[in-house]
């Protein structure tokens, strides 16, 4: 099973991050891994690539679109067939942990990121 | 007649010279001079009245007059005095006329008398005269003396009346004094408050901008360390000669434990990181009823159970003194509880060093390391003191202690921001005072205060 999951960070370097840490996943046809490094980059990706995006790991303080508003956009623009939303932030308050859950993200990790939490929730799904 | 006009000329002396300054001293003058006047009287009817004592009450009428004169003390009755003169000058050239001519006097008897008695009236009117205006001047003087009095009532009333104010205006300017010395301070407490309340916020700044590259450092490192594994691994597969892969997995396994020391030590950073942001999570949640006096006593157990886990030797007696009237108060229990297990952790370490140091010199003694906590509630506050016997402050370490990243303990022990959190969170999170008294090598005391609904 080919998993496709769409990182969304401002940060280049969590493209290097999580081929790495998934180096073994990727190799096996667990995971296949996209990055976007903006709101806009992601929308435009899923735009490109409809209905292959199973999971979508995102950043929420980003310059631009912020992850808030990025999860606002995909839930309004896919309705049928949503892919999962797990928000990702240094901001790990109960505000930004409540507002995220509201506008239906399905999880919520505060960095630094667990990467074998992330891997076992990965999996499961 | 001589008698009667000596006499009355005495009395009306005497009279007018006791209303002045000088009347005791001429007291005794006054008391002869009238003796002299009676024993005259009586010799001359005990000699028979003889002729020729009229000279000698004229003369004593004209040394009288002529005293009165000469002496300052009794120029207001000198023109008064004066008017016996023309008595006396009568009464003489009459007696002269008596002795030497008694056939002339004899003739015109009834002119000399007539004179005699005009000149004895005229004294007399002289005198009524005078008296009455030393009745006015009397009454006036007494007016005046009234008046004087009056006017000394009038000036003792107004000078109480000024002294009272006086005390008022001096009292009201110690108290505006004392509220100005107060002002002051809180405006001290107010501005340290705010200082720190800033720095407490670009901490947290700081702590989140340096949590991000952070990340990577560890995240890197912990991933390399997977990737030498995986090499280690890999290197097994291949046909390389054994000396050479042993020398490879020599490399690997340095760059493997490089990897683990970057993350050892990007840990620690990011537990200081952690301690940061934690300062602009102080007033976050909500305040609910919490026992506090078993909040202490939870906490200062975990703290003291915390150092005897890094130092068996350790020891320390807990010296705890709650107030069971207090019940539950409103406070962020969690928060409240990071400050307890500051004061403590602090504390014991205090009386740790303490220890240490009088072992290295040798002087123990019977010093018995003790922390005491105590809570007291009292008109609507909460009173918390923490104390310890251990190392003390000098002054400038005092100054700084609430300040984030100011730390005496040595590196890697302290963040330096546990004082400055615990500050942070009862001024700001609670509303209080957190307090500290110090003896540079005796004691330390930290004191809470917080209002309570």
């Amino acid at each position: 099973m080919n998993m496709k999951i769409l990182v969304v960070d401002d940060e280049e370097d969590v493209k290097s991050l999580f081929e790495q840490k998934f180096r073994r996943e990727i190799r096996g046809g667990q995971f296949e891994f996209s990055f976007a490094f903006s709101g806009e980059e992601a929308l435009q990706f899923m735009q490109n690539h409809p209905s292959e995006v199973v999971m979508i790991l995102s950043d929420i303080n980003m310059p631009g679109m912020s992850g808030i508003e990025l999860l606002k956009k995909i839930r309004a623009d896919h309705p049928s067939a949503p892919p999962q939303v797990m928000m990702i932030t240094a901001y790990g308050d109960a505000a930004n942990h409540d507002q995220a859950m509201q506008l239906g993200a399905d999880d919520f990790l505060t960095k630094p990121v667990n990467f074998n939490e992330l891997k076992e929730k990965l999996l499961l799904l | 007649m001589h008698f009667i006009v000596a006499f009355f000329l005495i009395q009306y002396a005497h009279s007018v010279i006791q209303h002045t300054e000088h009347a005791s001293k001429w007291d005794n003058f006054f008391k002869y001079a009238r003796i002299i006047v009676f024993s005259l009287i009586a010799t001359y009817y005990i000699a028979e009245s003889p002729d020729w004592f009229g000279w000698i009450w004229n003369l004593g009428l004209l040394g009288l007059v002529r005293f009165f004169n000469q002496n300052d003390d009794f120029k207001s009755i000198r023109s008064t005095a004066q008017s016996v003169l023309p008595f006396v000058g009568v009464s003489m050239v009459s007696d002269f006329f008596e002795q030497v001519f008694p056939k002339f006097y004899n003739s015109y008897d009834q002119f000399f008398q007539i004179a005699l008695s005009f000149a004895f009236i005229f004294c007399f009117v002289i005198w009524f005269y005078a008296r009455k205006q030393q009745k006015v001047l009397t009454q006036e003087r007494e007016e005046r003396l009234r008046e004087e009095q009056i006017a000394k009532e009038t000036k003792l009333s107004l000078e109480y009346l000024v002294a009272e104010r006086t005390q008022e205006l001096t009292q009201q300017k110690e108290e505006l004094q004392k509220t100005i010395e107060e002002l002051k301070a809180t405006q001290n407490q107010l501005i340290q408050s705010e200082k720190m309340a800033s720095l407490g916020e670009l901490t947290a700044g700081i702590a989140h901008e340096i949590q991000n590259p952070l990340n990577f450092v560890n995240n890197f490192s912990e991933v390399s360390v997977e990737l030498c594994q995986e090499l280690e691994e890999e290197i097994e597969k291949t046909n390389i000669d054994d000396n050479d892969k042993e020398y490879i997995k020599g490399i690997i396994g340095d760059l493997s434990q490089n990897q683990q020391k970057i993350t050892h030590h990007g840990k620690r950073a990011d537990s200081i990181v952690k301690g940061m942001l934690q300062h602009s999570r102080a007033s976050s949640g909500e305040k609910e009823p919490v026992d506090v006096n078993a909040l202490a006593d939870e906490y200062m157990r975990l703290a003291y159970h915390g150092l005897r886990a890094k130092d068996k030797e350790f020891n320390a007696a807990l010296v705890t003194d709650f107030d069971g009237t207090i019940g539950t108060v409103n406070v962020l229990p969690q928060d409240l509880g990071r400050v307890f297990l500051n004061l403590f952790t602090n504390a014991f370490y205090a009386v740790a060093e303490k220890k240490r140091k009088l072992t290295e010199a040798g002087q123990l003694g019977d010093y018995k390391p003790e922390v005491k906590i105590s809570t007291k509630k009292f008109d609507n506050k909460l009173y918390i003191r923490v104390s310890d016997n251990g190392t003390g402050m000098p002054e400038h370490v005092k100054a700084k202690i609430f300040q984030p990243f100011f730390t005496t303990k040595p590196t890697g022990q302290g963040t330096g921001l546990g004082l400055s959190m615990s500050y942070d969170i009862i001024t700001n999170g609670h509303g209080g005072v957190l307090e500290v008294d110090t003896v540079e090598g005796e004691k330390t005391e930290f004191r809470i205060t917080i209002p309570i609904a």
